[in-house]
């Protein structure tokens, strides 16, 4: 059996210092991916370095906001006919070394979804600063009781995904703050979503888009759209939907 | 009762708000379907400010009988509420159609880019590129 095509997603805005390493660390671990980095309107050399490295650069013409541009990646995998998606952040959080685990429960056929969680196994050493750990126990409660499941990292964007989740991602994926909002999308949409434990590093360069006063502004806005979001009805399918 | 006075200022300032959508309108600066709005409060405005025994009788039915003016007011504070938020949900669906045409040509100008240069974006087995013997 040959193996399935796999493209790695990495969205990345003003990350020239970071994101030749981040392409270099998955097509060395994994020869076999192909890498589609996402190029969030960048004013500096991110899109160049990438296309340096290899990786085929999608520009976006203006900055979307990190949920523009992954679902950006995602209509890519889906254009191009990629049976499995990773999504990794371009300024080099995410270790590709964990790649094979966030795959393998969808190899296995378990989950459509896999998140890589900094929280899921307890043991992690990753200590956000007490503003993101609150928004992020705040979310993880919120979408725990909303899907009546365990959640316990909703803010990763460590994910692996089959084609049902590049489908739905593609035609369907929040702006800011995605990754908790996708969430309750994915268990609206009844498909299986998993954790699995991941370290993550510290960021290499630049710094994170998320203050103090910003995260507050971010857990309204969020919390109004996860409420929505599962008050809304869900549409046909994704997969039938499409093309 | 309405003062003679308020309600010719009233017609005034409601015949200005009517003349310059319509000036707007004619001058492709406005277009129709977002001027409707606009227009009927205009209109509304107009004859509430015209129509002085109808101002009163409404007054009377809301309680504000002393000073039926307020419903000048009342009125056009309302629409001016429904027309912002008419206003934001239309960009509400420009900025979702922005996205969706950002997402568009950047997917295009990189399959385009793709397929000229063979560069690093090439990739294997997407949907059947028509000039694929070029490579």
């Amino acid at each position: 059996m040959r193996a399935a095509r796999v493209i790695a997603v990495v969205p990345a805005h003003n990350e020239a210092g970071a994101i030749g390493g981040v392409v270099d660390g998955i097509r060395s671990l994994h020869p076999h991916f192909d890498v589609v980095v996402i190029d969030d309107g960048s004013t500096d050399d991110t899109a160049a370095v990438a296309a340096a490295r290899g990786a085929a650069v999608v520009s976006l013409p203006f900055n979307l906001g990190i949920g523009g541009a992954v679902q950006t990646g995602f209509k890519y995998a889906l254009e191009q006919d990629y049976e499995l998606a990773v999504r990794l952040d371009g300024d080099g959080q995410h270790d590709p070394a964990e790649l094979p685990r966030l795959l393998a429960p969808i190899e296995r056929g378990e989950a459509d979804i896999v998140t890589g969680s900094r929280f899921a196994s307890g043991d992690g050493d990753y200590r956000p600063p007490l503003a993101r750990r609150i928004g992020i126990s705040w979310f993880a409660g919120l979408v725990s009781l909303l899907t009546r499941r365990r959640v316990t990292d909703t803010t990763s964007g460590f994910q692996a995904m089959n084609r049902k989740g590049i489908a739905l991602f593609a035609d369907d994926y929040p702006n800011d703050y995605p990754e908790v909002e996708a969430t309750v999308l994915v268990f609206k949409h009844r498909l299986r979503l998993t954790e699995v434990p991941v370290q993550m590093r510290e960021r290499e360069h630049g710094q994170s888009s998320i203050t103090v006063v910003r995260s507050i502004y971010y857990m309204v806005k969020v919390t109004l759209a996860l409420l929505m979001a599962m008050m809304r009805k869900v549409a046909a399918p994704a997969e039938e939907s499409r093309r | 009762m309405t003062p003679i006075r308020v309600s010719i200022a009233a017609s005034i300032a409601s015949l200005l708000l009517l003349l310059v959508v319509l000036e707007l309108i004619r001058g492709r600066r406005l277009k129709e379907k977002y001027a409707l709005l606009w227009l009927v409060t205009g209109i509304v405005l107009l004859v509430l400010s015209a129509w002085r025994d109808g101002l009163n009788t409404i007054a009377g039915w809301l309680g504000v009988a002393t000073y039926p003016p307020a419903i000048l007011f009342a009125v056009a504070t309302l629409f001016v509420i429904v027309v912002l938020l008419y206003y934001s949900t239309v960009l509400s669906r420009l900025a979702d159609q922005n996205t969706i045409l950002a997402q568009r040509v950047a997917l295009l100008e990189q399959r385009l880019s793709a397929r000229s240069g063979g560069g690093p974006g090439e990739v294997d087995g997407g949907p059947p590129p028509a000039v694929s013997e070029t490579r």
